[in-house]
Formats: C-alpha cells, structure tokens, sequence
C-alpha cells in the first residue's frame, strides 16, 4: 500500500489525517515541522507528501523546494494544506513545486478524495 | 466511508488552549509601537492553526471569528496594519472570547453570541471595514450564484490542454485531470503529438504533449476547471462550450487568476456534520478537562523500560523458585533486592506521569497581574523562577485557587500605589516573584513582593476588635501575622473588588491544608511579604514515620514531625488532672498520649520508658507519646473515606511490607480530637503554651 509522508505542527490535524489514512490502508509517517520532515524524508520514499503551510522552524513551503532538490522526490506529489486566506501561498507553493493543495477546512472524506487524486 | 471526527476533538482542543496561552503570553509582552516579528508570527501561527482546526473539525463560529482575527494579524505582520495599545487590548479580549467559545463548543453550553458580535465587530473595525453586513450578504450571494449555475442540462465542452514542459516536475500527472473529468461525464482525447523531439533529444521529465478534449457533461464551467485549478499557472488552457459559438464564452483559465475555487460549496458541505456534532456534544454535557493528561514521550519510555527490566527480574526469581537451592540464597537475595530496586523505581516513573510542569499554572499570571495592575493604577514587573518544577497534576489543580488569591492580595494589599513607592524612596515599579523548586519531598511554592508589608498594629487592632485575641496578649511577630490566616479575618477597610471576593485568608490556609500542605508569611514592615506554601508532591504517596503503640502500628506524616526525643519526667509539668506539658526548651507542649486518645493498650503510660514525637499542625506543636518508633518508608495513602467513613484524628491508611493495616495520623484532626477529649483543661493548656 501506498506510504505518505504527512507533516503538520498541530497534533490534532496530524491526529486527524493519520488517522483517516491509516483507516483507508494507507502506511503514514508522519513528521511534526519542516526540519523533521527533512530528516525522515532522506531515509524513505513516500508515494505522496501532505503537509501543512504554516509551521515552526521549517514551513511546508521550503519544505517542498527542499525535497524537490532530492532526486528521489523529483516526481513526488506534494500537496499543502492551506487556507483560503492565503491566496498567494498557492502561487508561492506552485513555484517550490507543490502539486496541489487542500483547503482547509476540510473533512476526512475531501483528504481522501485529494489523496485519491495523486496516488493512482 | 465515514469517520467521526469528534474523536479528535479532545486532542484540538487542548492545543488550542496551549494556542490562546502562547498568544497571551506574547501579546502581553508585545512593545506595540515596536512588535517584535517573530512573536507577531507565534501570534499569528496560533490563530491560524485554531481557525483551520475549527474549521476542520465543525466549529463554524469559531472558524469565522478566528477569520476576521487571523486576517488583522495577517496585516500586521506584513507591515499593512500598524497596532496600537488599544489595539493590543482588543487582542487579549478576543483571546478571551476565543477561550470562551472553545470551552463553550468542548462542554456543550451557550455562549454570549452579543459578546462575540461586539469584539467580532470591533476587529473588524480594526480592519477598516465598518460595513460588516454588506460584506456577509455578498457572500450570501457567491454561494447563490454557484447553486444556480449547478442547475444545467448536459453541455458540450471543448478543452484545450497543453501544459507547460516543465509540468512533470511538480508531481503533476496529465492522466489524473483526465480521469477526474471522466467522472463529470463523457470523454474523448486526441493527443497533440507534433512537439515531441527526435529521440535523441527527448528528455523524459519533460511534458511534450498537448490534448485536445471533448466533455459532454452537466457540470459547469468552475468545476471543469476546478480539475485544473493545481497547474493552471503550468498550462495553456481553453474551455470552450461546444454549442454556443460566441467569442466571449472562451476562457482562458490563464488570465484569470481570481478564479473562485469553491469553498463555499465545501463549507456548506461540511455543515450538517457541525449540527450532528454539537447535539452529541450537548448529550456528552460534562466537563472533560482533568480526565486525560498529556505525557512526555520519554516518561513512557522510561516506563517501558522500567517493565522490561520487572520481567527480566520476575524471570530470573522464578527460576530459583522452581530448582531452589540453598546454595543459591546469595543469588536469589540479589534478586530480591533488584526487585525493590524494580519496584521503587517503577513507583518513581508512574508518579511522573502524573507530573506536570508548574507553568501550567504559573501561565495565568502575567495577565492577571497585567490586568490587575492596569486596574488599581500601580506598576508592577512579574518575575516567575521554576516553572519547569514538576508537581502532580490533581495537586496542580487545586493550588491553581488559593496561588491566585495569594498574588491577588500581594497585589492589592502588599505592592503601593507608584507615588507612595517613590516617597517611600522604593523604585516606582513593584517587583512580584513567583518561586517554585523542590525542597525535599515537597514543592515550595514563594511568593514575595516588596511592598508595604504586613502591618502588624492593623492586624493585632483587627484580630483583638474580631475577638480572636486578647487586647493585652504578647505576641511575637509572626504570631501576628499567622493572625491574617484566622477565620473572618480581613485588614481591608473597604471590600475591593480585587481580593475583596468574600474569600479569607482563611480559606487559603485551609485548600492548602486539605493537600496536605502548610502556608506561612514572612513580612517585614517597609520592605515587603514573603508566602511560602510548601506541597507535596503527590496526594498519593507519602513519606511517613512508623510508631507503634501496644500492638498497633500507625503513621505520622514525616512533614509534620519536628524531632523525637527521649522523655525526661522532670520536664514534664501536670496540670489540672489530665492535662500534662512537657517543656521542650524554652516551650511547653502538650503530651498527646495515643493509647488514651485511641483507648488501647500500651507497652507502659509511664512517660519515661516511652518516646515523644513532636508534631506541629496549624501552628501548634504536640507532643505524642508513643511506645516505640519504627522505619521510615514511603506509604501509599488509601482513602477512608471512600472505603469507610471519616475517622477523625486520621487521614487515611495504608497497607505495609506484612500486609496488616496501618493508619496515617492526621496531627491537626489529632489536635482537635486531644481539645475535645481534654475540654476546658487544654484550652486553659493552650493558653498557658502560647504565652
């Protein structure tokens, strides 16, 4: 099954994610900021990358241009999750590479239809 | 397939209570004139993640009042809006409210929607828009305009694609839009082969292609680009309606940056579950809040790692248990003793669990003295030392009142008003330091100001007027003081409404008492007042001292015992029948004999072949006489209360090495029991051992 590299600050979106994609048979690692993200992403090859704009030490914004220097992460989805105030985040996040993104807010049943999306 | 969300509930809401503290603490801290960015940032994070939390999780209302707060900060911290004092103000109002409207969505209860409208308003004011109402009824509009457009018969579409080469490295696959404009309705591709490069030149992470797509669907135009709407930046695209020919219907997505992605529609979808989540919530009703604590990761390893090594210990016993051998008594005492080892700091790592920081409760200070000071008009720096001094969490919870009744006197009545300071040739400013560090098996919990001091006249006038002491009685100074602890006492000559709140002193020393804990107050007059409350660290285990009498074993709390001594008959003076003082020094105490008090039998009542284990409670130091004294060990306390009934004179038990029963002595239920017993005669005892 697919493996997704999930990355937020707020335990209870990372509880909430977690959950739903654990529950629809997806392996998830999850990471609390950027830097975290980094370090666990050198080790393994998710399938697709969430992770949320607005964090400590690291943002999801230089995470994503951090990762698409990696070559293994070259061709890997990577969605933000952001929100709709943040208008110019999704032009920012397209040219660090982002895929896509995901409004918040969002329920369980959007994740999965986004996620759905990038991991045939 | 459908999740319940409100299982995440618990989780979100305690850290958007962590959220609103950090934006407390900072905003308090906060130099309007000159905000420091990064603590706008930990601002702005914290409103941020509690709008998407609520949003995501069903509390619409808190989503769009976070909306209007998030977007101010979002202004001033990129230098759009310049705050002011009144503005900073307003921010820890909307903290406030937010704190109230989460607690309000956690409990199930109505909030003051008035009081959320106004400051709603008045952020908006902050923004500039005075016209609240038209904004919302535009918005009303957006979401009718979408619902219209939905309504539509099945249309021919011709979609123009053709992406930028670059569009394979944002992770973006052409094959995914295609599908999901499968599922709109009917599609058909032709693939635009004429830019693909001679092979030798072909790079495969580039997109050579273009497509040209016929969609006969019902959904409209936002949702067909909508499939669109991750490259749209990354792509040429068209959509076209097949059936009218007219230019004007030719969009190009491209050039229209603004497109409204259709956020509306999902908030509107999400709604039904917010209205099936706060009837359950209602149902639920009751306070969640001490029933789960969050734990340090480490603690729980610690803890595992303590288990592990049970079982390897375990292990290895019953393996001398099954071929024992008497040679073999060495080993198996090792054994034993990595078992106590095992077992006591397994205890250790349990207790820690329970353990908590007491910043948790030291956090609600800067605001209330920031708060309070602005109030009464005086000027006053918080200092806190020791936060990270950890102490059980029901301990923490019970302190949290009588430390805020503590600070609010020092406040009130400790710390002068800034002219009375200067005259007084002190620094404007009133220093206040909240101290906690362990001392022992306690935790010591100071708070000092450097105020005025206790006025020990007032309080002798007041304690002599109210009837607690005799106008001609000598008293030392910290006598006096202790004064302010008595019921009904209070040197205020008007009730403020600060630490006026009907609640004495009394009723301090009393919740402290009840944790087993002691308060007392050092002041001296000019210079400023000193209350120390000393805790323990754990309502669950305490450190005791075994004495027997007769056959019985009993406990006194090693905290409330002063010293031990080997009774000398000739310091021993009898009054009036029972009543016996033994002169300990310059001090009489009375002889509290156990055997009498509990009416059971004992080794011998002659004062000399026993011991004198002096014991102080509220001030008052007793001397019990006991046959002998036994171990020191730590107990835990079983509560007979809920096993039995109160007993008085004691404050529990607990359950030794052998399995027999014991009973912890509560010295100051002792004390009350002894003045029953004895009546008038140790009253006139007490007296005669206070002067």
């Amino acid at each position: 099954m697919a493996t997704i590299l999930t990355v937020d600050d707020s335990a209870s979106m990372r509880q909430m994610v977690n959950f739903t994609l654990k529950g629809a048979g997806y392996e998830v690692i999850e990471a609390v900021d950027g830097v975290d993200a980094l370090s666990k992403a050198k080790g393994t090859n998710p399938d697709a990358v969430l992770t949320d704009v607005n964090m400590p030490n690291m943002d999801g914004i230089t995470l994503i241009q951090e990762l698409r220097k990696l070559p293994s992460y070259r061709h890997t989805p990577m969605l933000m999750l952001t929100t709709e105030s943040s208008g110019d985040m999704k032009s920012k996040g397209r040219t660090a590479g982002a895929t896509g993104w995901l409004v918040k807010p969002f329920n369980p049943e959007q994740l999965l239809a986004t996620i759905k999306k990038v991991i045939a | 397939m459908t999740i319940d969300i409100s299982q995440f509930h618990g989780v979100f809401f305690e850290e958007s209570f962590e959220g609103l503290e950090v934006m407390e603490s900072e905003l308090l801290e906060l130099d309007a004139s000159n905000p420091d960015t990064e603590s706008i940032n930990n601002i702005f994070r914290a409103a941020h993640s509690i709008k998407g939390g609520s949003g995501s999780f069903g509390f619409n209302d808190i989503t769009n009042f976070t909306h209007v707060l998030e977007t101010l900060l979002d202004e001033v911290r990129s230098d759009k809006h310049k705050l002011n004092q009144d503005e900073v103000n307003l921010l820890l109002s909307t903290v406030d409210c937010l704190r109230e409207m989460l607690t309000a969505a956690r409990d199930g209860t109505d909030i003051d929607q008035a009081q959320v409208k106004s400051i709603h308003d008045e952020l908006e004011r902050a923004l500039g828009n005075d016209s609240v109402t038209e904004a919302e009824a535009e918005e009303d509009n957006v979401v009718d305009d979408n619902d219209s457009e939905a309504i539509a018969s099945a249309l021919e579409w011709h979609v123009h694609f053709a992406p930028h080469l670059h569009l394979f490295q944002t992770g973006n696959d052409p094959l995914r839009m295609f599908r999901e404009l499968e599922e709109l309705g009917t599609l058909t591709s032709a693939a635009n082969l004429s830019k693909l490069p001679p092979f030798n030149k072909y790079d495969a992470e580039e997109c050579y292609l273009s497509w040209d797509l016929v969609l006969v669907t019902e959904a409209n135009e936002e949702q067909i680009k909508e499939v669109f709407e991750w490259v749209e930046d990354d792509c040429e695209l068209s959509i076209e309606q097949a059936n009218q020919q007219e230019a004007s219907n030719v969009v190009n997505v491209v050039a229209d940056k603004a497109a409204p992605i259709s956020e509306d529609a999902d908030a509107s979808k999400v709604e039904p579950i917010v209205d099936k989540k706060k009837a359950a919530d209602k149902k639920a009703g009751a306070n969640n809040e001490s029933t789960s604590i969050r734990v340090n990761i480490s603690k729980v390893d610690a803890l595992i790692n303590m288990v592990g090594e049970l079982v390897i210990t375990q292990s290895m016993l019953s393996q001398f248990g099954e071929e024992f051998d008497i040679k073999n008594i060495e080993k198996l005492n090792e054994g034993l003793k990595q078992l106590e080892r095992n077992t006591r700091e397994l205890q250790e790592n349990v207790m820690q669990i329970r353990m908590l920081p007491i910043s948790f409760s030291f956090n609600r200070f800067p605001r209330l003295v920031h708060d309070l000071s602005n109030k009464l008009g005086k000027k006053i720096e918080l200092k806190l030392s020791g936060e990270a001094t950890e102490l059980d969490k029901t301990v923490m919870e019970k302190i949290g009142d009588p430390l805020v009744h503590l600070v609010r006197n020092s406040i009130d009545h400790g710390i002068e008003m800034p002219d009375e300071r200067l005259a007084a040739g002190k620094p404007e400013t009133g220093t206040l330091n909240l101290n906690a560090y362990h001392e022992g098996g306690n935790i010591v919990i100071e708070i000092v100001d450097d105020g005025a001091g206790l006025n020990r006249d007032r309080i002798f006038q007041k304690a002599v007027d109210r009837g607690l002491i005799k106008a001609d009685e000598d008293l030392s100074d910290d006598k006096v003081n202790e004064l302010i602890f008595s019921a009904g006492f209070s040197t205020a000559e008007q009730v403020s409404d600060v630490s006026g709140r009907g609640v004495g002193m009394d009723v301090v020393k009393r919740n402290i008492h009840d944790l087993g804990g002691v308060v007392e107050v050092k002041s001296e007059a000019g210079k400023g007042s000193t209350f120390t409350i000393r805790l323990p660290l754990t309502l669950a285990i305490l450190d005791g001292q075994l004495i027997r009498v007769g056959t019985q074993t009993y406990i006194i709390p090693l905290i409330s015992i002063i010293e031990s001594l080997q009774t000398n008959i000739e310091n021993t003076k009898s009054i009036t029948g029972d009543v016996e003082l033994y002169r300990l020094r310059d001090d009489y105490i009375p002889v509290v004999r156990l055997h009498s008090i509990f009416n059971i039998a004992c080794d011998s009542a002659k004062l000399n072949d026993g011991l004198l284990v002096v014991a102080e409670a509220e001030g008052q130091k007793i001397g019990l006489f006991v046959d002998d004294l036994l171990a020191q060990q730590q107990v835990v306390i079983k509560s007979l209360e809920t096993n039995y009934k109160k007993v008085e004179g004691m404050s529990g038990a607990t359950i030794l090495g052998d399995g027999t029963v014991a009973m912890i002595l509560d010295i100051s239920s002792l004390i009350r029991l002894y003045r029953e017993q004895a009546e008038y005669k140790t009253s006139s005892a007490m007296n005669n051992q206070a002067a």
